[in-house]
């Protein structure tokens, strides 16, 4: 055996794409070489079929449409052959800038799956003709990351399968099995979402795909659902559909030289005897109220109440917690 | 293309012909997943090759991502691939005049093989990605470019993905368009790390998008160190007339694991969380996670402890600071300090 398995790979492809007829396993052994052997011996003849059976298998892992079917209605035994339609990548013109683009897209996956796969993308444009310049930039570029989960899932909502998979909310103590009919998966503020048919709350549902628990496991036939018509993704998970609208007016006082990051929101700032008064625009009171809390005594709230209450009832809420954790309670020494 | 091809080496190429079946000894033998690589790149490599007739090998090498040698080798294989006497799909025929290479026969593989799904996905996510990018200077391009790859890849790119980056995207054109310049710039930034707010003249290198957040990578004059400044935390920036020159230390960041990397040499912060503060172990980066009851007892480690304290401060009902002694002292210290504030009417 001088021929080595690529070698007869490729002659195997050559083949099957110059012939219009399909072509049975014994035609193809007398043809492609590396294939040679004796039909008349059992043990030669099973070694062959084992060794087209695993090039088949590679052929098709590699993508190749492989059809399979009978020459004409008298022939009982399968033939193959492969449509160069079905093989050939379309025609495909690229403008210089839209090859640019796709050349700077191919280099922004930092998930090593997927960035062989966008190079290997990438390479078969390039064999069409296509030419990238590997130098081009776009200005800003954005690093491009995915969670494990996302090829099973992509792929499932592509083939409209259902999944299962665990997932762990952390409020949750353990996680929990969830079936989902996956309609897309959404990239929102830098975090993926897969959105969905929940099968067990029989209602829409997204998952944070970075909370799903090792294996995204299809289940059932393809096409199993059809998603709503012109359903929108990303409205069934950004329920934030930009910065609220800062109505409210708070009055802080700030010690000099302090608190550097609640005066970047200030919209006026009037030197005072003890510190600097800021007015300080807000949406959320206790969202306000948190940062506030966080400077400690550099910052005191003057009102309105709805924040001074609710810093000074975090406040108390932490002074009396870490003055149980400073001071724990003393079990009496006991002599035994 | 078919008219361009040069006939004249044929002859020699199948003058040699009997001894192709030796022309391999030595290459590296292959397993399964390699030989399936291997039949990819080589399907691939006659389509590209017959689209550039007379390329240099040491030019297809580098744009194909291969080494020379390794192309080579691939090119010597190829070359005893084929059917002789088989109808029309025959011999690959080539001709390499010294560094320079041309397919005069295809026998039948003119195209590259369609995309795969994986190809699509990888591609047409990463052309989204860009296309949402704000402040990206040729979105046009980029979306022809991705209608062009969706319509080639046919099925196999109707995954359904959309993708949303929202950010402020006056201040980032205004921001590239001073990078593209190619000029040093003054910027006001707030560190949140120290809580501070300081000038300094940085020299820029790339803009990025991390985790739906823009920064700008940059030499910093004043650390002497390259730095990612978060966009949303520029105060104020000013083009200066002095070009761009990061020196040669500027190494940018590996951000594929996220912007902030804790180092070991970082101080190690105890918390206990009730279940309502759990999140906070998904946005950031945590050491260690233990389950006590019903509370989480997290580890993290942190660059500034006044960062913390700021942080555990405004984390506020259910976080509970464990150790170092130091932070707890603090917390403490601040919180009563703040609350006694309260116990008198003004100030």
């Amino acid at each position: 055996m001088s021929r080595t398995r690529t070698e007869r790979l490729v002659n195997l492809v050559i083949c099957l794409l110059s012939t219009r007829r399909f072509l049975t396993a014994a035609q193809i052994a007398a043809t492609v070489p590396g294939y040679e052997h004796d039909p008349e011996d059992p043990r030669d003849h099973e070694a062959f079929q084992r060794k087209f059976e695993r090039d088949k298998a590679e052929l098709r892992e590699l993508g190749v449409p492989l059809e399979t079917g009978t020459a004409s209605v008298f022939d009982q035994e399968p033939g193959y052959r492969i449509a160069h339609r079905e093989y050939a990548l379309p025609d495909i013109i690229l403008e210089p800038d839209e090859a640019a683009a796709v050349g700077i897209a191919a280099r922004l996956w930092q998930h090593a799956g997927l960035a062989a796969a966008a190079s290997s993308g990438l390479a078969k444009l390039r064999a069409a003709g296509v030419e990238v310049d590997p130098q081009a930039t776009l200005g800003v570029e954005p690093v491009v990351t995915v969670d494990p989960a996302f090829a099973p899932l992509t792929n499932a909502a592509r083939d409209r399968r259902a999944v299962t998979f665990s997932y762990r909310v952390p409020e949750v103590d353990d996680p929990s099995t969830r079936r989902l009919e996956p309609w897309g998966v959404v990239c929102w503020q830098g975090r993926w979402y897969v959105v969905g048919h929940d099968r067990d709350r029989d209602a829409t549902r997204c998952f944070r795909l970075s909370r799903i628990v090792g294996n995204v496991r299809a289940v059932g036939r393809p096409g199993a659902f059809t998603p709503p018509e012109s359903v929108d993704l990303i409205s069934h998970v950004a329920r934030w559909s930009g910065p609220a609208a800062r109505t409210g007016r708070a009055t802080v006082t700030v010690k000099p030289g302090r608190a550097a990051g609640l005066r970047r929101w200030a919209t006026e700032t009037v030197p005072g005897p003890d510190g600097d008064r800021l007015t300080i625009p807000y949406a959320d009171a206790d969202g306000l109220a948190d940062h506030i809390v966080g400077y400690g005594a550099d910052v005191r709230a003057e009102g309105p109440p709805e924040v001074r209450e609710a810093v000074i009832q975090r406040l108390k809420e932490v002074v009396a917690r870490h003055d149980r954790i400073a001071s724990p309670p003393v079990a009496p020494a006991v002599a035994s | 293309m078919t008219g361009s091809r040069p006939r004249r080496s044929r002859r020699r190429w199948r003058h040699d012909r009997a001894f192709r079946g030796h022309a391999r000894r030595g290459s590296a033998v292959t397993g399964p997943r390699q030989s399936v690589d291997r039949l990819g790149r080589l399907l691939n490599l006659v389509p590209y090759l017959l689209a550039r007739p007379g390329i240099l090998v040491a030019e297809a090498a580098a744009d194909l991502e291969v080494s020379e040698r390794q192309l080579r080798e691939d090119l010597e294989l190829l070359w005893v691939c084929g059917l002789p006497g088989y109808g029309p799909g025959d011999l690959i025929d080539m001709a390499l005049d010294g560094d320079r290479v041309t397919i005069s026969h295809d026998a039948g593989i003119d195209r590259p093989l369609r995309l795969t799904p994986d190809e699509a996905l990888a591609l047409v996510v990463a052309l989204r990605m860009l296309a949402e990018t704000p402040g990206i200077g040729t979105r046009d391009a980029i979306e022809r470019a991705l209608a062009k790859i969706e319509n080639a890849a046919g099925d196999v790119a109707d995954t359904p993905i959309a993708v949303r980056l929202p950010a402020d995207d006056e201040r980032l054109d205004r921001l590239r368009s001073a990078v593209e310049a190619g000029h040093a710039l003054h910027l006001t930034y707030y560190t949140a790390a120290r809580d501070e707010t300081t000038e300094r003249v940085v020299d820029p290198m790339r803009m990025l998008m991390v985790g739906g957040k823009a920064y700008l990578e940059a030499w910093c004059r004043r650390a002497e160190a390259t730095r990612l400044f978060r966009v949303d935390r520029i105060d104020a920036l000013t083009e200066l007339d002095e070009p761009s020159a990061p020196p040669v230390e500027a190494v940018p960041h590996d951000v594929s694991a996220g912007v902030f990397r804790p180092t070991p040499d970082l101080q190690l912060v105890t918390l206990r969380v009730g279940r309502s503060s759990r999140w906070i172990t998904e946005y950031y980066p945590v050491e260690d996670v233990r389950r006590d009851g019903d509370e989480w007892v997290v580890t993290m480690r942190v660059t500034d402890l006044g960062w913390a304290q700021r942080l555990l401060l405004g984390l506020g009902r259910d976080v509970t600071v464990l150790g170092p002694p130091e932070l707890l002292a603090r917390i403490r210290v601040q919180a009563t300090a703040a609350l006694d504030q309260y116990s008198t009417p003004s100030r």
